[in-house]
C-alpha cells in the first residue's frame, strides 16, 4: 500500500475531502442505477399479477408474441 | 432493402446531417466565443478589448513571478512564447500555480496594456506520472 | 443475416439472453471495479503536481467515457426504431437515458470535485465542461420527452429523433479540446501513440474503464427486462414468467 496507515490514507495529504466526497458520490449513485430497476422488478411482478387475475376473470386470450 | 424503410433511413441520415451542418455553423459563427481565454499574441496583437471582463491563458514565465512582502499582491508574466502579458492579482493562488505551468487568468485589460486579474486558475497538462519517474525525467535531462 | 436479426429483435429472445448473461456480467462489473478503485485509491502513487486528488481519475475517466458511449448507444438503439420499427431497439433507447443521465452528472460532479484543489475553480464555462452539460440535459431531454407523450409510438419517435440530434454534441465533446482554448487537458489516453500517463497509473484506470463499460450493460439489461415484461403483458410467455414468479 502506498499510504502508511489508514489516517493518512483517510487524509490523502489534504486531499481526502476531495477524493472520498468523489467516490462517495460514485458509489451511491451507481448502486441507485441498480437499485431503482431491481426494485421496479417486484413492483412490476405484483402489478401484473393482479393484472392477470383480473384477465382470468373477463377470459381474455393472450397471444404468443411478435416483434 | 425495402422501399419504405430505404425512405427511414434516408431521413435518419438527413437528421444527423443537417444537426451536424447546423452546429458547425454555429461553431464557425461563435469561434472567439468559444474560446475560454486570449493567448498573449493575441491580446499583443491588439484582439482583446480592452476594460471588459476577458480571460488571458499561457505559461507563467520562469523567474517573472514577485509576490509583495507584506500583502497578497503578486504580478507575473502569462506568455506562449511569442509574446508576454503581464499580470497582477490580489488573493490567494491555486496550489498548482507555479513557473513554468500553465494558467488562465481571467479580469481586465487596462489602457497601459497589464492585465488585472480577479481570479487566476491552474491549467495543467494531460501528463500524469509518480513524482520518481518526475525526478527520473529531471535527471536524466541534458544540461543547459 | 435477416433471421438472425430478427431473432435478435424478439423481446422474448433477448430476455431469455440477458438473463443468462447477466450473472456473468454482474461478476465482471464487481471483479473489475472493486480492483481497479482498491488499485487506484491505495496502491498507486499520487501525481507528481496534482498529489492525491488525481485518484479522481478513476472515476472521472470512465464516468464521462461510458456517459458518451452511451448517447452513441441511444441514438443508434433511436435510428433502429425509426427505420426498421422494431419495439426492442426503442426499449434500449428509452433505457440508456436515465443511466447516461446519471453517468453524465458522476462525471460533472466528480469533474468539479477535481477541479477545486487543482485548477482552483469548481466550474468554468470552457468548451468541454459546457459540451458535456448539453449531453446530461439532452439525456433529461430524452426522459421528459418520453413521458410528455401519451401515446408511446409517437413519443418514442419523438426521442429517436431529439436523440440523432442530440448525436452531434457526441464529436464536439471529444475534440472540444482540441478545437478550442479551454481550462480542461487534452486526453491523456491515446489509441495510437503513447498516452501521456504513466503505465502504473493507466493500468488500473483500464480495469475501472471497462468495469464501468460493464456496469452500463448490466444496468440498462435490467432496466430492458421491465420495460421488455411491461409492454409484453399480453403474451403467454410473460404470464406464464410472472406466475412462476410468485410461487418461489
Amino acid at each position: 500500500m502506498y499510504f502508511n496507515n489508514i489516517q493518512e490514507l483517510w487524509a490523502m495529504a489534504g486531499h481526502g475531502p476531495f477524493v472520498w466526497a468523489a467516490y462517495g458520490i460514485t458509489l451511491a449513485t451507481l448502486l441507485a442505477l441498480l437499485w431503482v430497476p431491481l426494485r421496479t422488478r417486484q413492483q412490476q411482478s405484483r402489478n401484473l399479477r393482479a393484472y392477470y387475475r383480473r384477465l382470468n376473470a373477463s377470459a381474455t386470450s393472450l397471444t404468443d408474441g411478435e416483434n | 432493402m425495402h422501399p419504405l424503410r430505404r425512405q427511414r433511413l434516408m431521413i435518419v441520415l438527413f437528421i444527423v446531417m443537417a444537426a451536424g451542418l447546423a452546429v458547425a455553423l454555429l461553431g464557425y459563427a461563435l469561434r472567439q466565443n468559444i474560446n475560454l481565454f486570449y493567448p498573449p499574441s493575441a491580446i499583443a496583437a491588439g484582439e482583446a478589448p480592452v476594460g471588459r471582463d476577458i480571460r488571458a491563458g499561457g505559461m507563467v514565465l520562469e523567474g517573472s513571478i514577485q509576490r509583495a512582502a507584506d500583502s497578497l499582491d503578486v504580478s507575473f508574466i502569462v506568455t506562449d512564447y511569442q509574446a508576454n502579458v503581464p499580470v497582477t492579482y490580489t488573493g490567494i493562488l491555486p496550489d498548482l500555480f507555479s513557473e513554468g505551468e500553465g494558467v488562465v487568468v481571467a479580469g481586465q485589460l487596462d489602457d497601459q496594456g497589464v492585465f488585472r486579474a480577479s481570479q487566476v486558475l491552474a491549467k495543467h497538462d494531460e501528463n500524469y506520472m509518480p513524482p520518481e519517474v518526475s525526478d527520473a525525467l529531471e535527471k536524466a535531462r541534458p544540461e543547459g | 443475416m435477416w433471421g438472425w436479426f430478427h431473432k435478435w429483435s424478439s423481446p422474448r429472445w433477448f430476455y431469455q439472453l440477458s438473463g443468462r448473461l447477466l450473472p456473468w456480467l454482474a461478476v465482471l462489473t464487481a471483479l473489475t471495479l472493486v480492483a481497479g478503485v482498491a488499485w487506484g485509491l491505495l496502491f498507486v502513487p499520487p501525481d507528481y503536481k496534482q498529489g492525491n486528488s488525481f485518484r479522481i481519475i478513476y472515476i472521472h475517466v470512465p464516468a464521462a467515457a461510458v456517459a458518451m458511449a452511451g448517447y452513441m448507444v441511444m441514438a443508434v438503439a433511436g435510428a433502429i426504431s425509426l427505420i426498421w420499427r422494431i419495439k426492442l431497439a426503442d426499449m434500449v433507447m428509452k433505457c440508456c437515458a436515465p443511466i447516461g443521465a446519471a453517468l453524465t452528472f458522476l462525471a460533472l460532479v466528480t469533474g468539479a470535485i477535481w477541479g477545486k484543489p487543482t485548477w482552483g475553480t469548481w466550474w468554468v464555462w470552457d468548451a468541454r465542461i459546457t459540451s458535456v452539460l448539453v449531453l446530461f440535459f439532452l439525456y433529461v431531454g430524452v426522459l421528459a420527452l418520453y413521458e410528455a407523450f401519451d401515446n408511446k409510438e409517437a413519443a418514442g419517435r419523438a426521442c429517436a429523433i431529439l436523440a440523432l440530434v442530440g448525436a452531434v454534441n457526441i464529436p464536439v465533446i471529444y475534440w472540444s479540446v482540441e478545437w478550442w482554448y479551454s481550462l480542461h487537458q487534452p486526453a491523456s489516453i491515446s489509441f495510437t501513440g503513447e498516452s501521456s500517463i504513466h503505465p502504473s497509473m493507466l493500468r488500473p484506470l483500464i480495469l475501472t474503464i471497462i468495469g464501468f463499460y460493464s456496469f452500463f450493460a448490466v444496468s440498462l439489461l435490467l432496466f430492458v427486462r421491465n420495460e421488455i415484461l411491461n409492454r409484453e403483458r399480453n403474451t403467454r410467455w410473460v404470464r406464464e414468467l410472472i406466475l412462476a414468479d410468485s410461487k418461489v
